[in-house]
């Protein structure tokens, strides 16, 4: 077919993002820019001091909360599979199954379809709605688990296992270290599908999110403040409580009997990563893509050329090489590892 | 096979010792034979399975993938047996028909020949899960290294039968995988097992330290006195022709001293020290001790220039009569007249150290006539020969310990209890010319202090930091700034492994100097001077 547009003068890298010159707008521009289109709701990709934001309507109150009532312009709420018209461009945002109000971009001009993936998983995860496979000509994807080693197994064989050494251990507590937003409701929304009926402990840090996510209709169960007021040491003897893992190192953790600390990443998946970071009990959750997805997500897509954004890019673009795909990393910076 | 994987992930990441007995006994009250079997004989280094060396795993793994991404995910893993465990591509459509047993994984495993291995190894690995396939290849490459001792594991057999681990240990030697008769027992199901096995380990009895008060209330004539020698605890033990020398655990060492082994030409079991040198003659040192130490093999030189020796302390049996229950008196009489028969210059006798009251004891104790003497022992002249560490009977009253003034350079966050805590203290002493001193490293300490000292320490720590790595923490320490903290510690080898060419043995905190200035800390040359 012919193509009246090039994908590198529909979308091309820039100190702030990645810019659409035609529509002229960024997506998750890393510094303020006039029009941001922004994929979901992490810190590194949503930043405040934007002109004008559009996003799923989650996204918006996410970045409210996180970042006060005034962290843009204007703002606009995307709804998911409508298509927008921007200065020409057709711009349409799809579910990318990372957290909640995740989206991939879709932009479309002249014939050219380029989807941008943001950060997405393939996983089923009962607190988003699932990633949409979107066919396209170039597709931007992350990289975060992007190498053979990164296997996530399924979510609720870790979550049993946090289940059975409760069960071992009843005098001590489990700490649970999750990115405070996605990973942890995640967590604790498989707790409660695994049967667990018991409250909850909530570090300070996670309260906002949570109470959001429940009001959005995801059922999180009874949460309760991990607060020395609410309890002594012995209170929470056998209790689980989740926190940003930062916190588990810092004196907040002693408020706890002998706890275990759990840490939900797909960087858990190695043991040397574990013993480094004090973890006795990892617990490989992501709400990355990994291997495994990637490639079946870059092979579902059908696209012809693959641009790899932040995280191991050099296996999956030698992946692309070996299965004959044009392939390459677009070196964006400002993205963060998860967890890291 | 899946349990058994769990399990060493657990232990692996698992620090305390009661975290680890828990997770032990859990799997071996859950498991049914064989599989619980097999899995203690992979703990203890009892299970026999033919080594893949770690080429051919490699090998295996790049026929099956991009060689290019095995490269990439090596580097980043950085162990191989992981790397494989992860990246191993399962065949297209292969769906395996159920998870193998950890009995039947050894079974293929034991019964490949040489050429066959590397293909029943491959067949395993595909039919296995991740943490599988890492169980597997850790059966397969030898040596589990999850951090349990065969001792810990006796020690979880114990807690799953509700008996003493001396029990155990005495029947171990005697017991083959699966250990099926053990755990019946254990479970109240069957009789203890008996042993016709020939030449078994006899727990060993240990003693209590002395305490600031014990002495006034115990009598002088009650108790023997002997040297403490500080080189290692073994029994000796030869029957029917069959010879072991134990560690004080029950590990068979004799293969590390075949020299003093083939001496052992006696029917007996017999408690003493090893070390080095010739009786007649003189006792080595401690660093010459640890010539023979953690060797794989012993070459004739070595052996020959650190013959090793038995200065005999007990009797347990001598010629099929079991001397147990005697009185240390008797005992020794007898060990007297038997020592006396053996080649005099592998085995001779732990002298007496005579004294009539206390304190000709404490003035011999600090002034002891050989290096490799750590203290006085002390035995009533009428007690058996109890297992264990029974209170009364038998003590140890240790010469003081030496102590330094070092200063606090790095902080390392603990485990378990202690994570949130910088707890493990890396601490230096002055070393280069005046004027232009600089600390450098000597030990490192995680323990000595009390719970509220720790969160002074930590306290400091994270008030004085100077850079991070990752759990570490460089802490400030220079001659105006820093932490002085005075470190006890039983004695001191050269080190070609640490730059200040010291290492110390058994280092502790004994006090915390926050009155001190850091430029009045030791001098490296205070710790050169203990060298022996």
């Amino acid at each position: 077919m012919f193509k009246a547009m090039r994908a590198s003068d529909l979308l091309k890298p820039r100190p702030e993002g990645l810019y659409c010159p035609p529509g002229d707008f960024f997506i998750d521009p890393v510094r303020p820019v006039g029009h941001a289109l922004i994929t979901h709701g992490h810190s590194d990709h949503a930043r405040s001091g934007h002109r004008s934001v559009l996003a799923t309507q989650e996204t918006l109150d996410i970045m409210g909360l996180r970042c006060g009532e005034h962290f843009a312009g204007t703002t606009q709420a995307a709804a998911l599979g409508e298509t927008l018209d921007i200065n020409g461009v057709a711009v349409t945002f799809h579910p990318a199954g990372h957290v909640l109000g995740s989206a991939q971009i879709c932009v479309e001009h002249g014939g050219m379809r380029i989807v941008a993936s943001g950060d997405y998983k393939r996983q089923k995860d009962a607190t988003c709605l699932p990633f949409e496979p979107i066919p396209c000509d170039v597709f931007i994807t992350e990289a975060t688990f992007g190498l053979p080693v990164f296997r996530h197994p399924p979510d609720h064989e870790e979550i049993a296992r946090v289940l059975k050494s409760a069960a071992q251990f009843p005098e001590r507590s489990h700490l649970i270290g999750a990115y405070a937003l996605g990973k942890a409701q995640r967590v604790m929304r498989l707790l409660r599908d695994a049967g667990y009926d018991r409250p909850i402990y909530i570090h300070g840090a996670l309260a906002k999110l949570s109470e959001y996510y429940q009001n959005q209709g995801i059922d999180l169960g009874q949460l309760e403040p991990a607060t020395v007021e609410s309890g002594s040491k012995a209170d929470f003897a056998g209790a689980i409580v989740v926190g940003p893992p930062s916190a588990f190192a810092d004196r907040w953790a002693r408020r706890f009997p002998d706890p275990i600390s759990c840490f939900a990443s797909g960087w858990m998946r190695i043991r040397q990563r574990a013993k480094q970071g004090g973890v006795e009990l990892p617990l490989i959750i992501s709400d990355h893509a990994d291997w495994d997805e990637l490639i079946i997500t870059i092979k579902e897509t059908g696209a012809e050329e693959i641009w790899v954004t932040h995280g191991r890019e050099e296996a999956l673009v030698r992946w692309c090489e070996l299965e004959g795909i044009a392939a390459r990393p677009l070196h964006l910076v400002g993205y963060e590892d998860e967890g890291d | 096979m899946n349990r058994f994987a769990e399990l060493l992930d657990r232990l692996v990441l698992t620090p305390s010792r009661n975290g680890k007995l828990t997770l032990l006994t859990d799997y071996f009250r859950s498991v049914e034979d064989p599989d619980r079997g097999l899995a203690l004989a992979a703990i203890t280094g009892d299970l026999n399975i033919a080594a893949v060396k770690p080429a051919m795993l490699r090998a295996l793994v790049v026929e099956r993938m991009d060689p290019v991404l095995f490269g990439y995910s090596y580097d980043y893993v950085g162990d191989l047996a992981e790397t494989v465990s992860l990246v191993w591509p399962q065949p297209q459509g292969h769906i395996p028909d159920h998870v193998p047993t950890l009995a039947e994984v050894v079974g293929r495993l034991q019964a490949a020949s040489r050429s066959d291995g590397p293909r029943v190894l491959a067949r395993l690995l595909d039919d296995a899960s991740i943490s599988a396939r890492f169980a597997i290849i850790k059966l397969v490459t030898g040596g589990l290294r999850i951090g349990v001792s065969a001792r810990l594991a006796k020690q979880a057999l114990a807690d799953l039968g509700q008996v003493d681990v001396a029990e155990i240990e005495e029947l171990w030697h005697g017991l083959t995988p699966p250990y099926t008769a053990l755990f019946a027992w254990l479970e109240g199901r069957a009789e203890k097992p008996r042993s016709a096995a020939l030449a078994l380990f006899r727990p060993v009895m240990l003693s209590n330290a002395v305490d600031d008060n014990d002495l006034e209330k115990l009598e002088p004539t009650d108790y023997a006195a002997e040297w403490k020698w500080d080189g290692i605890r073994v029994q000796a033990v030869c029957e029917g022709g069959v010879r072991r020398l134990y560690s004080r655990t029950g590990d068979d060492v004799s293969g590390a001293f075949p020299d003093l082994a083939a001496a052992m030409n006696f029917e007996a079991a017999l408690d003493g020290e090893l070390l080095v040198g010739d009786p007649r003659e003189a006792t080595g040192t401690f660093s010459d001790l640890q010539q023979r130490l953690n060797r794989k093999s012993v070459s004739p030189k070595i052996q020959q220039q650190y013959p090793a020796f038995m200065r005999c302390y007990d009797a347990l049996q001598i010629d099929g009569e079991d001397l147990r229950a005697l009185p240390f008196t008797e005992r020794r009489k007898r060990l007297e007249a038997f020592v006396r028969t053996l080649d005099p210059g592998r085995f001779d006798l732990s002298p007496f150290v005579e004294f009539s009251d206390w304190e000709t004891l404490e003035r011999l104790r600090q002034a002891p006539p050989h290096p490799i003497i750590e203290g006085v022992m002390l035995k009533r002249w009428d007690s058996p020969y109890l297992a264990g560490r029974p209170k009364g009977p038998w003590f140890k009253w240790k010469r003081d310990p030496h102590t330094i003034d070092a200063v606090l350079m790095y902080a390392q966050r603990g485990h378990g209890k202690r994570s949130s805590f910088y707890s493990d203290y890396t601490f230096g002493v002055w070393s280069g010319p005046e004027g232009s001193e600089e600390l450098v490293p000597v030990g490192k300490a995680y323990f000595g202090f009390t719970d509220e000292e720790l969160k002074e320490i930590d306290k400091y720590v994270r008030d004085n930091t100077i850079e991070r790595f990752g759990p570490v923490r460089s802490v400030r320490a220079d001659r105006r700034n820093g932490l002085v903290l005075e470190v006890a510690f039983e004695g001191l080898n050269r080190s070609t492994r640490h730059k200040s060419g010291v290492a110390m043995r058994f280092p502790r905190i004994s006090r915390l100097r926050w009155d001190k200035p850091a430029a009045e800390a030791d001098r490296i040359e205070t710790l050169q001077a203990l060298l022996d």
